[in-house]
């Protein structure tokens, strides 16, 4: 096979990997996610890991899609395949197997058993340069994709609502459809009228609420003291579980009971279970809308989470320096045994040509992978979470539906209306399991490549569960609002939570280096050695140059200065858009409040007129146009509104005359002398007549209130 | 397009009237009868049974504002209602169906009608209130507390849903 056909196949298997990984960002029909997904996994497992006949075939339980045969080693043929001979006779049993040990930790699921051969297989895939670029590539593109869903969604009219200039008139005379005929239809349309009627009456309460602001402050603020100590608190409760943790495994793991095993998960779960409701408990002291409280709340338990993922974090690294620690002694070890056999061996048989020391994968000593270790930890960790949701939903949605339900009839108050009744459905706790479990599979992914498959799993299961969960034991919310008006928001969090995840992943290839006998980077200083071995061998020689200019901090400097200065630049333009966009509105703001008072002219000079036209006697009257003084209007300011409404006579100046208006005299009811002529230009000086008696004519308006 | 369509469309409307009830019309109109079906049986209509306006269009349309209809009223009804009719006419009749009063004004009582009409009375009153203020802070332009038809029509022609809501297909 030729370069260009290699090269382009492993850029086929990348994509086919990223697509896996972002499977869920795609806003695809389900079918099409499971066409693709089978597409992506089967290629990809065409060329990538190795699963044999034998003991590897009961791995096939954790696989989704697997029909070829696959490029690289069998099962059992190189030690890093191999369960080491003294865990094989509890490799199988269950209880390891949940912990990830046995088979399972030396399967492709993890790290630590990709072979570190540059190429492998008749079609010389390169194994470790692709791992590498996979990895960091699934970041790029998750980037690029919630980055540009960000913009798409920009555009659509983006966050916060919308005003409309009609909104509640459209609403009641334009929302049933006349060419209903159904029954059904009917209900449906009965009910989504009552819902949108719903939102935009919360809406306007929210514009139209007054507060005693200073209890509301206090308030506020003492909500978020309240919040700020539990997350303290629940930080240093992470924190000091971890450091029991860390002593736990230096003890013998047969003394542990199962609680003490799984302490951390158990109490980041629980955190995760107590925190939420306690947060919003304390939120309805603020008040606020329900869109911006949901917002807060999402921003709260965003910082719990994280707080809870870093300290786990922390965790992992004194465990992963540990295991270098021990990887230094048993290399040691190991070179002085094959020091040993070397000299032994040559000095038996005399020769200096020593084969090498025929030894059974299962027997050879083994280092800790301390990478297998952290993806150990990251699929311990998603499974737990993968528990507690699902446990969660049963116990908190179902069990309590059940119960209230049930026992409602012989309960003394009604279960029902009060506590507990019928669950909600939780918006932000869900969206935050989603955007969560979504940065764990990128920070675990590199580590842990079977995670992904794991997880698109978990997610098709969960999303039927769910989907049964919400119709058959929740009920809607109170007070409805618009979430999905607030998709930007969630994109922002979940972009956040990348760059968070993407931190730790290039830290440790940066600076830690791998074990020496496990992974597809074995043997090398830094993980990111292979691209340079690939530049170096097997680029042509200038390209090797160019890279070497372009990592010059003197050009480095530069560039980022450029960006930083092309930053300001946009972010300028972008702002004075902005500012144009509001002018533009404000223009025809102006336009219709022209236009209305023009029609209010019309309408109370015609009225006038016509009511003269009554009292007086005789109609020739009327005399030539004259120059009219319209009389000073009252201004009736509406609450919240955009400009006053004027009342009839008012110049057609529009909102300008706001301020002419206030200085005016009030208006004298004097006896009409002379019927007022058409209206011409802005007025004079001379004050025209006082439209008297015609004007009560529902004009005088009630007063508002 | 043109005359066939639209004698067509007649001779359906005219079928349809009929079946409405067989015995009270007559086949042969060339002499103009006089005969009005009363509105439980233009109520019942397939097309209009679910519409919580029925009994106002039937009034509006019909000679005696009763919802009594003959079939001159029948066939303007019809025609006013489909896709062809210019967007004013249609503004001017839906004015006249949500004045319920019919002052030719739609005042709060009328909104308030029309609101529990189309949330089937799911609405606190407080809530009732706050909508039919806020449309008639909306709407009315010359402030005298409720919608003349040139306020509606004013508010109706920009609407982006009217044409295709208020229509009726037969």
């Amino acid at each position: 096979m030729s370069e260009g056909e290699m090269a382009a196949l492993k850029e086929e298997v990348e994509e086919k990997k990223k697509v896996i990984a972002t499977l869920r960002n795609q806003p695809w029909r389900m079918k099409k996610r499971l066409v693709v997904l089978k597409e992506a996994q089967e290629f990809v497992e065409k060329f990538e890991g190795a699963l044999g006949k034998g003991k590897g075939r009961k791995l096939y339980a954790y696989k989704v899609m697997m029909t070829k045969i696959l490029m690289g080693l069998p099962y059992g043929s190189i030690p890093r395949k191999t369960v080491p001979r003294e865990e094989q006779e509890t490799a199988m049993d269950y209880s390891v197997l949940f912990d990830f040990g046995g088979y399972c930790k030396y399967s492709f699921l993890f790290y630590g058993y990709y072979n570190n051969e540059p190429t492998i297989g008749v079609l010389k895939f390169r194994l470790p340069l692709s791992y590498l670029l996979v990895g960091v590539g699934i970041f790029g593109y998750s980037l690029m994709v919630v980055i540009r869903t960000m913009a798409r969604n920009a555009n659509e009219g983006g966050d916060g609502g919308e005003e409309g200039d009609f909104t509640f008139s459209w609403k009641m005379f334009t929302s049933w459809d006349y060419l209903i005929g159904n029954p059904e239809t009917a209900d449906n349309k009965y009910a989504s009228i009552t819902t949108s009627f719903k939102e935009s009456i919360v809406d306007e309460q929210e514009n139209q609420k007054d507060e005693n602001i200073h209890l509301r402050r206090f308030l506020r603020v003492l909500a978020n003291f309240l919040i700020v100590s539990c997350l303290g608190g629940s930080g240093y409760l992470i924190y000091f579980v971890v450091k029991r943790s860390q002593e736990f495994a230096n003890m013998k793991k047969d003394n542990l009971s199962w609680f003490e095993k799984n302490e951390v998960e158990f109490v980041m779960s629980l955190l995760g279970l107590v925190c939420p409701p306690l947060f919003e408990t304390i939120a309805e002291l603020e008040d606020y809308h329900p869109r911006i409280a949901l917002k807060w709340q999402l921003g709260r338990i965003f910082a719990l989470f994280l707080g809870n993922l870093y300290t786990f974090l922390f965790a992992l690294f004194d465990e992963v320096t540990a295991k270098l620690e021990s990887e230094k002694v048993i290399k040691n070890s190991t070179e002085w045994v094959l020091n040993q056999y070397y000299s032994n061996y040559s000095s038996f048989y005399n020769t200096t040509d020593v084969p090498p020391p025929a030894v059974h994968p299962s027997d050879v000593i083994r280092g800790p992978c301390w990478e297998t270790g952290v993806g150990i930890e990251f699929v311990k960790l998603i499974v737990s979470d993968i528990q507690v949701t699902y446990l969660t939903i049963l116990i908190g949605d179902f069990v309590r539906a059940v119960i209230v339900r049930f026992l409602n009839y012989c309960w003394c108050w009604d279960l029902e209306a009060g506590f507990p009744s019928y669950g909600e459905f939780d918006i932000s706790g869900n969206v935050l399991g989603l955007i969560f479990n979504q940065g764990m599979i990128w920070m675990g992914a590199f580590y842990a490549p079977g995670l992904v498959g794991l997880n698109v799993l978990r997610l098709l299961s969960s999303m039927y569960y769910q989907c049964w969960a919400v119709m058959c034991c929740n009920v809607p919310h109170e007070r409805v609002f618009k979430a999905s008006r607030s998709n930007n928001f969630y994109m922002g969090l979940l972009l956040l939570v990348l760059f968070l995840s993407l931190l730790p992943v290039v830290y440790t290839i940066m600076t830690l280096s791998p074990s020496f006998d496990c992974g597809p980077f074995s043997g090398q200083e830094k993980m990111y050695d292979v691209i340079m071995e690939t530049i170096e061998k097997d680029l042509p020689a200038f390209i090797g140059n160019l890279f070497s200019y372009a990592t010059n901090p003197g050009l480095i400097l530069p560039a980022v200065l450029l960006m930083v200065l092309a930053l300001y630049y946009l972010n300028a333009v972008s702002k004075a858009y902005q500012q144009a966009n509001t002018d533009l509105k404000k223009k025809m703001q102006m336009a219709r409040d022209e236009e209305k008072n023009r029609r209010n002219n019309k309408d109370s000079t015609n009225q006038v007129m016509k009511d003269l036209e009554d009292l007086l006697p005789n109609k020739s009257l009327i005399p030539p146009p004259t120059e009219e003084e319209p009389p000073p209007p009252d201004v009736v300011i509406e609450k919240g509104s955009k400009s006053p409404k004027m009342k009839p006579g008012a110049a057609a100046k529009g909102v300008n005359l706001q301020k002419d208006v206030s200085l005016a005299a009030p208006n004298p009811r004097a006896p009409v002398t002379r019927a007022p002529g058409p209206r011409k230009g802005p007025p004079g000086n001379a004050r025209g007549p006082q439209p008297g008696p015609g004007r009560g004519r529902g004009r005088g308006g009630p007063p508002r209130h | 397009m043109g005359n066939k369509q639209t004698i067509f469309t007649a001779q359906q409307l005219f079928d349809r009237y009929r079946d409405l009830a067989p015995q009270l019309v007559p086949l042969d109109y060339t002499n103009h009868p006089d005969v009005k079906l009363p509105y439980e049986l233009i109520g019942s209509m397939p097309e209009l049974k679910d519409n919580p306006f029925r009994q106002r269009i039937a009034e509006v349309f019909s000679e005696d504002g009763e919802g009594n209809m003959t079939l001159d009223d029948f066939l303007d009804m019809f025609s006013v209602l489909s896709e062809m009719a210019p967007r004013d006419l249609k503004a001017s009749y839906a004015f006249k169906i949500y004045d319920f009063n019919n002052d030719d004004f739609i005042c709060k009582s009328d909104l308030e009608k029309t609101l529990n009409r189309l949330t089937r009375n799911e609405l606190t009153e407080d809530e009732v209130r706050m909508v039919c203020e806020k449309v008639i802070d909306e709407a009315d332009l010359d402030n005298d507390g409720r919608l003349s038809l040139e306020d509606f029509q004013h508010m109706i022609v920009r609407a982006p849903d009217f044409l295709s809501t208020f229509h009726i297909r037969i």
